[in-house]
């Protein structure tokens, strides 16, 4: 069982032109920025965009565009959950799990909800509902028709952070027990690291980067990427024994190769000093303080300049060097502190 | 929260606007025959009209509503030049004077009309001047309000739901029944209410249309125009009663309809 996909939707001068595969099993999350097309890219799989393309699970043929061929998303066979529940406001908890099944539908569902301990509540309506309570039985309605495809939009995002968790601890549990493809979209790194096997990272309207979750951080390959691994991402052309910026300036690395690199440098490695330092360094950039940012025990330091950066230092470095938006300084980043790998 | 304040002479000028609205009613209400309304309202040709008019008004409500909600959903599925179309004959008979919607009436289903003509020569059929008449003239009036009342809580109804439907199987009538059109209710209610209160005051086109015949076609707004020549009492208690189905019905919907909070 797999999904093949090829998908290129374009409206509204925005263009979504995404080519993907995903194997049986496989719990994919889609990962991106607002706008990056995630949510056109998961209702697409459902039929609910039409594409130009061809999309296909199991050998079953979706869509094709070359013979015209739409299948609707009621003949699909896809579980949707939405980000906020949409469960159907007149009706009860149970007879929203039961809205998709055909016979017996009552009774089945009646069982899902004393499985999921929402027996309870099988009476009571959304509105009765919280925001936790109703996502996972908008969760039961889609599971309990069996789809092949299971699609999950920000299913998360909605509930309230003190809930987040205990939610997603079910929700694991749920796509570990479900037997078909599963793809999660959403903008919470958090979220796609916990419940997925492979990230597949959407920007603007194509997918930028894709891979395990740790392969993902540790060589990213977008700016969104870095920012939530933490991350300094620079992008430049290898001269051997240095890359050089689209600006000129360059950084010292042995390895460079020839050709267009990426390069990490971690935040802790970025060393920060008032006055140009002399000795080993090989990379010494001047820089300005754009921004200060505490978290716990660490500062993060915002650096304009020919390389900008972000620096990871102490509380008592932000206070002995007098650090603030504007002070002008110096940073030093040892060559052997950064890693770079093909563009 | 403090508001600019209204200049006064805009004041005085609303005033005077209120004052149209007020005076006749309470011209209405004063010159009423307070003594004689349940005697008037008993007098068998009072009687008669007042029942026809509420047969006629809710057989067109009815009928307003087996039409109206599928061309409403179809009206908020289109887009383009054809939804502008389709949107402009819709609400063609609420700009529309009711006597040129009558005297189009007649010319469709007249017995030389479009369709009465042959309606009549196949069938014997003959439409205008029948109660028949009424309900049609009603309904063409009164129905663009129950289907701009509904289209507009189709375009205000959350699309999720109905995708969330077809995600779970739900074939297009399904999700009709089940899904859009029990959510759709309170604009259903609110555009029936509005329609049969149409429909209920209607009277130029029924008068071109269906004529002016007690007992078949003769409803409470032209008895009240006949009655006023002959008998005035009659024709002011005729309009009491529906001034007060006119406000029950502002009253009623004051939420729903006029967007208060």
């Amino acid at each position: 069982m797999s999904l093949h996909a090829t998908i290129n939707v374009e409206r509204n001068g925005f263009a979504l032109s995404v080519d993907m595969t995903v194997f049986d099993g496989e719990t994919v999350a889609v990962l991106g920025p607002n706008g990056a097309g995630k949510t056109t890219l998961l209702r697409a799989l459902a039929g609910l965009v039409r594409i130009t393309g061809h999309v296909e699970l199991d050998g079953f043929v979706f869509d094709d565009s070359a013979t015209n061929r739409h299948v609707p998303t009621e003949e699909r066979q896809v579980g949707l959950v939405f980000q906020d529940h949409v469960l159907f406001p007149h009706m009860t908890v149970l007879q929203n799990v039961a809205f998709g099944l055909r016979r017996d539908g009552e009774r089945i569902a009646g069982a899902w909800l004393e499985r999921a301990g929402l027996g309870d509540k099988a009476n009571a309506l959304p509105s009765q509902l919280s925001g936790g309570q109703a996502q996972r039985v908008a969760l039961l309605r889609t599971l309990v028709t069996e789809p092949r495809l299971l699609l999950l939009d920000e299913p998360l995002s909605a509930l309230d952070v003190s809930i987040r968790a205990e939610v997603r601890r079910e929700l694991a549990r749920q796509l570990a027990a479900f037997k078909g493809i599963r793809i999660l979209v959403t903008h919470d790194p958090l979220e796609a690291i916990a419940l997925a096997d492979r990230l597949v990272v959407l920007e603007r309207g194509k997918i930028v980067q894709s891979g395990s979750p740790i392969d993902v951080t540790a060589k990213p390959r977008s700016r969104f990427v870095a920012d939530l691994a933490g991350v300094n991402l620079l992008r430049g052309r290898g001269r051997g024994d240095h890359i050089e910026l689209d600006n000129g300036a360059t950084i010292a690395v042995p390895g460079a190769g020839e050709d267009d690199v990426f390069a990490v440098i971690h935040p802790h490695a970025v060393a920060l000093y008032r006055t140009k330092p002399e000795g080993t360094p090989r990379n010494v950039w001047p820089a300005r303080v754009e921004d200060l940012d505490l978290h716990a025990e660490r500062v993060r330091v915002r650096l304009g300049g020919p390389v900008p950066l972000v620096a990871e230092v102490t509380t008592s470095a932000v206070r002995d060097l007098h650090l603030e938006p504007g002070t002008d300084a110096w940073v030093a980043v040892k060559a052997t502190e950064i890693s770079v790998y093909p563009a | 929260m403090s508001q600019a304040r209204v200049p006064a002479p805009l004041m005085a000028l609303a005033g005077l606007g209120l004052l149209l609205f007020l005076l006749p009613v309470a011209g209405l209400v004063v010159r009423a025959p307070w003594g004689q309304v349940g005697q008037e309202l008993l007098a068998p040709q009072t009687a008669t009209a007042l029942g026809l008019s509420i047969f006629c008004s809710v057989t067109a409500t009815a009928i307003a509503l087996v039409l109206g909600i599928p061309l409403a959903l179809v009206l908020s599925r289109t887009t383009g030049t054809l939804r502008s179309v389709l949107r402009a004959l819709t609400t063609l008979p609420m700009v529309l004077p009711p006597v040129v919607g009558g005297v189009a009436l007649l010319l469709a289903f007249g017995r030389r009309g479009l369709i009465g003509a042959p309606l009549y020569q196949l069938f014997g059929v003959q439409i205008p001047f029948t109660t028949t008449a009424a309900v049609i003239a009603e309904t063409f009036v009164a129905m663009p309000f129950l289907v701009i009342a509904i289209e507009g809580g189709l375009r205000s109804l959350d699309q999720r739901y109905e995708e969330a439907a077809r995600a779970l199987g739900a074939n297009s009538w399904k999700v009709f029944a089940r899904v859009t059109l029990p959510l759709l209710r309170p604009a259903i209610f609110s555009g029936a209410v509005l329609c049969w209160a149409r429909a209920l005051g209607e009277f130029g086109a029924t008068i071109t249309f269906a004529g002016n015949l007690p007992g078949r076609t003769q409803t409470v707004p032209l008895a009240v125009y006949i009655a006023l020549e002959s008998k005035p009492d009659g024709a002011i208690v005729l309009s009491l009663v529906l001034l007060a189905v006119s406000l029950a019905i502002l009253i009623g919907l004051r939420d729903r309809w006029l967007g208060e909070p």
